[in-house]
């Protein structure tokens, strides 16, 4: 069991157990700190996969963005501060059924792929060529540009709707 | 004579010749790889932790003097009680104050998030040093995303202030906190394009990188964008005239009220850290790091040029701390989002289109110089368009005061 083994253990059970955490925490904004750190463990798996831009990202857009936003709309709804709310509600079964067709539809996946691992090593400049990737025509050009598109009408959106008229 | 130069040898590049002596020492020891990594990784870890610590400690007497100096006021040297001379071991002695009292702690704290936050805040603003060159083969990782990650964590910690403002049980706190997350947000993204334009220009985000390709500093090639990026890193670390997350004597210290003893001592000490952090990011990024003359001769040398850049940038910001007012939280975010975003956005779209224009002239490679020339001009070209912009809004605005004022007249007389 090498170093690393040992690191993917330990962010692996920060995902999983701040998950956990997340669903069976009784006031909502623990269960929104339990999938901020969720979220970092997740960059920390990102990180030993040597794709450090993606665990940046992870906590710039997941963390520094998505958190907060969460959190904000916690607060921002009345009474859901202090109180301490059930667990579950009367949807619970519907929920477990989704919860659990999707567990199995990715057990599937899982099993049936063959997962083809190198033992090389990540090649040097790939964030150079993700860069590059990004806006190359021949590339990801296009949906780059489609979710730069929806981001500004959200933007749009959302000045115009506060807007005082 | 011979020892004497091996000395110097030694000395001009002290610290990496300190560092593969210590490297020498283990592996003589027999150590072997996973150990060897984490033993020097890990002291290297606490050294550069730690030095933010011993900066601050010195930055805040230095703080206190120089403000007690500029405000006319006598500094710590005078509390009554001998404090070392110049009062130079005030720090230590608030220091074992905070560390030994009580440790008050109100009712309906929310514990774990309260308690966490003040370690979390410092945490997040020692990570930074991580990825900050002190010289040519000094830095504590040179990841390839360098500048992206120091954006990173500074925009995670935000959360901090969420948990220590909501969960101290305490209105003031959370209406604290709101006001803490909205100022350091909104002004997170003028801070976020200005470093991106000097991305741009230096075409990579690896802080080493953007050093090298500092030949001419890119404070005389982009310095509106080193404007925007002071402004911003003002805001983000909380200093006047942006002073709004503490503002102690109007707004109640915000989202740290309930904290006290050493966790408020926490919240004090980021806030410096941060400040540090912000100077050596900004001297890494526009003052052109560790280089200064001699470099290549004595390494050691670049250490000290970016610890004097570093302290220029944290005597600018005390400067600015300790002579101006607050503004209004509401002007404050007015002047991010009306002022300071477009010109951002205005900013970076200048800095790529010159830059691509000039990378696409002259196809056989140009000149840093050249470069340098024709970014400042265009730099120019933007100040002065936004000096019109600036001066015709203030025109309006002016008219606008005038015409109102003549109807408060005219609507006195009528109801005489």
């Amino acid at each position: 069991m090498t170093l690393q083994h040992v690191l993917f253990l330990v962010f692996g059970a920060v995902a999983l157990g701040a998950a956990i955490g997340m669903v069976t925490a009784r006031r909502v904004f623990h269960a929104a700190l339990w999938m901020l750190l969720s979220f970092f463990g997740v960059a920390g798996l990102y990180v030993l996969l040597e794709a450090p831009f993606f665990a940046a990202a992870q906590l710039f857009v997941y963390m520094g963005a998505i958190g907060i936003l969460i959190i904000f709309a916690i607060m921002l709804t009345r009474g859901m501060m202090r109180q301490r709310l059930p667990r579950v509600n009367d949807q619970w079964w519907f929920a477990g059924l989704l919860a659990a067709v999707l567990l199995g539809v990715l057990a599937w996946l899982i099993w049936q792929g063959p997962w083809p691992v190198s033992a090389a090593a990540v090649p040097e400049g790939s964030l150079h060529r993700l860069g590059t990737v990004l806006v190359d025509p021949e590339g990801y050009a296009l949906p780059f540009e489609v979710a730069s598109v929806l981001l500004v009408m959200s933007l749009i959106g959302a000045v115009t709707i506060v807007r005082e008229r | 004579m011979e020892f004497l130069s091996r000395l110097l040898t030694f000395l001009s590049d002290a610290l990496v010749n300190i560092g593969a002596w210590f490297h020498g020492l283990l592996v003589g020891w027999g150590l072997g790889e996973p150990w060897l990594t984490l033993i020097t990784g890990g002291i290297g870890a606490l050294i550069l932790a730690f030095f933010p610590l011993t900066v601050v400690v010195f930055m805040i007497w230095a703080y206190r003097k120089i403000a007690a100096r500029m405000q006319g006021r006598l500094g710590p040297n005078s509390s009554g009680t001998w404090a070392g001379p110049y009062g130079i071991l005030q720090t230590f002695a608030d220091a074992i104050k905070m560390l030994v009292k009580e440790d008050v702690r109100p009712r309906g704290v929310d514990l774990v998030p309260y308690n966490l936050a003040p370690i979390l805040v410092v945490f997040a603003s020692m990570v930074l040093w991580a990825v900050v060159p002190f010289g040519p083969a000094v830095i504590g990782t040179d990841l390839s995303i360098g500048i992206f990650y120091v954006l990173a964590f500074s925009s995670a910690a935000l959360i901090v202030f969420l948990m220590a403002g909501w969960s101290s049980n305490n209105k003031y706190a959370a209406v604290g906190a709101f006001r803490a997350v909205a100022q350091l947000i909104g002004y997170e993204i003028p801070q976020l394009l200005a470093v991106l334009a000097v991305v741009m220009v230096a075409g990579s985000l690896r802080m080493q990188d953007i050093v090298a390709q500092q030949d001419v500093a890119f404070l005389f090639q982009l310095p509106m964008t080193a404007l925007i990026f002071f402004l911003a890193s003002m805001a983000e670390i909380n200093a006047r005239p942006f002073e709004l997350l503490e503002a102690e004597s109007e707004l109640v210290c915000g989202y740290f009220i309930e904290y006290g003893g050493m966790k408020f001592g926490m919240f004090y000490l980021a806030e410096f850290m941060n400040s540090t952090a912000v100077a050596a990011i900004f001297a890494t990024l526009f003052l052109g790091g560790w280089r200064g003359p001699w470099v290549d001769q004595a390494p050691i040398l670049g250490t000290v040029w970016f610890l004097l850049k570093m302290g220029l940038m944290i005597f600018l910001w005390m400067l600015i701390q300790i002579t101006l007012p607050r503004l209004r939280i509401d002007q404050m975010l007015a002047f991010n989002w009306k002022f300071l975003v477009p010109l951002a956005l205005a900013n970076l779209c200048l800095v790529g289109l010159v830059n691509k224009g000039i990378t696409e002239a002259f196809p056989g490679g140009v000149s840093a110089w050249t470069r340098a020339g024709l970014l400042l001009v265009a730099n120019i070209v933007l100040f002065l368009a936004t000096w019109a912009v600036v001066a015709a809004h203030e025109r309006k605005a002016q008219q606008r005061r005038l015409a109102w004022e003549q109807a408060q007249v005219e609507g006195a007389e009528v109801s005489a």
